[in-house]
């Protein structure tokens, strides 16, 4: 990973007059109505809002994991609407590290395998993918429990290895879904402060839906989402 | 590589769930073995059948004989090289539960037109030269510890009256598919005691064996044949040994079918069985299949993971049933002795049971993977936690 400085000018995620509905059953519910939003270089957005106000269903477009019904998305320099689903698939392996609230690790791999992961979607040989992952594992803090599998780590060892995953290919941008939802004290805390870190040494562009205010705190941004429609920033 | 490890450690996971598919999996391909193996036994005749050989029979009945005279007149037929008979004398040795074919055959040649039955010459010589003499089977000789020299006793039930036979010549098969558990005598010898005690059925002949010179011509030579002996008291059928073997197979047909199809059957309940299991497992890893979408990995490779694991399954219990078929299949062998003699496992039940391991894992894999990749991201995300 690379330092980089604060780029200003073209952002990094613009968000044009997003609509997103869901059907449930023969209704259509309304989540996203014309949401505007954009996302600086080196941002650190928190996005919060009631439960049902279409924070999760904003940050999983922006990512490229769902499409909205109508508006524009364009991510990195790319109009992601435009994206066919492998191109999509592509995209998301350079440009988004994803942080999920519960981990997602997959049981069946050790720490180390599980932050190689998106390695194996590169062209790099066995020892490199081995040494970009170590060097993540390091970052967050975790290097001496590179053998350890997810059910012998404590909720926040797998948060930071999930971390350790999202950033392990130098991703654009990080997502963040409630990081710290199911998470200790203590232990989001130290999530909260990895996140932080990345932010302001790494320039890591973050974009994180919680409801913890302390989560909140870290973040220079504020957005608030009710009803599926966006409120102005505040801090 | 890595997908390989992944595959393996997903197949291993769940230790019961995959323990029991896969002992179930290795039943049912055990069981399709061997009852695969029962139905080429049935047609182990059929097999072992030459394409050189017809067989000339009453063509109202085999129970009906031909006389004896009939054999210089087919040899004169042209394109038939040589001509040998025979007679099923039935009879019981011990008692009724120790079967096995035993039958009267005549014609110098006889053990000429049938080169798989392998007779060293100086005891073919001794069958010959002695009127009491007889021949079995090894598989027999094994069975009963007869030894070259040994008195045997038969107790009539067609051809009434205790016979007794010395034993000169054991006979081995050429190929794993030759029934080694039959018995034979000379024609001459029975003949000449039915003359005396049932004058009526003196000289006269179960079926004719007929070698011809081109296989090509077997038609033509039966044909032949037949129209020899057209009208007369005892009219022949000629076909060709496998056809001749094949209308006993046709006597038992519904059980050859109802065999076939338990079989069959069997595959469809485990594939179910598998398919139920992929299902499961799938529904419990979406939200791992979702995290591995986010992070770029394209719907080929979840279908190869879930396919992967399905056929791991399938193929571990697969070669299990196959390896296991071959112990069991000895043990059923020794039990059926002679009842079917030919039991072994083909090479073709062992494609087939490969064949359809594989094809199993892939199929049982196929409404998961759909699901999979079908499933939107954000969906599937839904129910992780």
């Amino acid at each position: 990973m690379t330092r980089s400085d604060p780029v200003v000018g073209k952002p990094l995620v613009s968000v044009e007059n997003i609509h997103k509905s869901y059907r449930r059953g023969s209704q259509s519910i309304s989540v996203l109505r014309g949401i505007d939003l954009s996302v600086g270089r080196g941002d650190f957005i928190a996005l919060m809002g009631p439960s049902g106000s279409g924070k999760t269903t904003l940050l999983n477009l922006i990512a490229g994991l769902d499409r909205p019904d109508q508006g524009s998305l364009i991510v990195a320099g790319t109009d992601i609407t435009q994206l066919g689903e492998l191109d999509l698939a592509r995209w998301r392996a350079i440009h988004i590290g994803f942080i999920f609230q519960f981990y997602n690790l997959l049981p069946v791999l050790t720490g180390l395998e599980n932050v190689e992961l998106p390695l194996l979607l590169r062209n790099l040989s066995r020892r490199e993918r081995r040494e970009h992952a170590m060097t993540a594992l390091e970052l967050v803090g975790l290097a001496d429990r590179v053998k350890h599998y997810p059910r012998e780590l404590s909720g926040g060892q797998q948060q930071r290895v999930a971390i350790a995953r999202a950033i392990v290919t130098d991703p654009t941008l990080v997502v963040a879904d409630e990081p710290t939802g199911d998470l200790d004290k203590n232990s989001a805390m130290e999530v909260l402060e990895l996140l932080e870190q990345l932010n302001r040494e790494f320039n890591k562009t973050i974009i994180m839906v919680t409801h913890d205010p302390r989560a909140a705190d870290k973040a220079r941004l504020i957005h608030h989402l009710d009803k599926g429609t966006l409120e102005s920033p505040g801090k | 590589m890595e997908l390989l490890k992944l595959i393996f450690r997903n197949t291993l996971r769940q230790r019961l769930r995959s323990a029991l598919t896969i002992f179930g999996m290795a039943v049912a391909i055990l069981a399709f073995c061997l009852l695969q193996t029962v139905v080429n036994a049935w047609f182990a005749g059929v097999s072992a059948a030459a394409p050189d050989r017809l067989v000339t029979r009453n063509s109202v009945s085999l129970i009906f004989p031909l006389p004896l005279s009939y054999r210089q007149k087919i040899l004169q037929v042209d394109g038939v090289k040589r001509v040998a008979f025979g007679n099923w004398f039935g009879g019981v040795y011990i008692d009724e539960r120790h079967f096995f074919p035993r039958m009267a055959i005549g014609g110098n040649d006889y053990f000429d037109l049938a080169p798989e039955v392998i007779l060293p010459p100086d005891q073919v010589k001794a069958f010959w030269r002695r009127r009491d003499a007889c021949i079995a089977g090894r598989k027999l000789i094994e069975k009963y510890r007869w030894k070259i020299g040994d008195a045997i006793t038969l107790t009539g039930n067609i051809y009434p009256g205790e016979w007794r036979f010395v034993l000169v010549g054991v006979y081995t098969g050429a190929t794993k598919s030759i029934d080694e558990t039959q018995f034979f005598f000379r024609w001459d010898y029975l003949d000449e005691t039915v003359k005396k005690i049932m004058p009526s059925r003196g000289g006269k002949v179960g079926w004719y064996i007929v070698q011809v010179k081109d296989p090509v011509q077997s038609a033509e030579v039966s044909r032949a044949i037949d129209a020899l002996f057209k009208n007369s008291w005892a009219e022949t059928l000629t076909e060709t040994e496998k056809a001749f073997q094949l209308g006993f197979v046709a006597m038992t047909d519904a059980i050859v079918v109802a065999v076939r199809v338990v079989s069959y059957v069997v595959i469809g309940v485990i594939l179910i069985i598998l398919a139920n299991t992929m299902a499961m497992t799938s529904r419990e890893r979406m939200p791992e299949y979702a995290t591995l979408k986010t992070l770029g990995f394209g719907n080929r490779f979840l279908i190869v993971l879930i396919a992967g694991e399905s056929v791991c399954i399938a193929m571990l219990g697969g070669i299990t049933g196959m390896a296991l078929a071959f112990p069991v299949a000895g043990v059923f062998s020794e039990h059926l002795g002679t009842l079917l003699p030919i039991f072994h496992i083909h090479w073709e039940t062992l494609l087939a049971s490969f064949s359809i391991s594989l094809g199993i894992g892939l199929l049982a894999a196929a409404l998961p993977a759909w699901r999979a990749v079908r499933v939107g991201i954000a969906e599937a995300l839904s129910h992780a936690g």
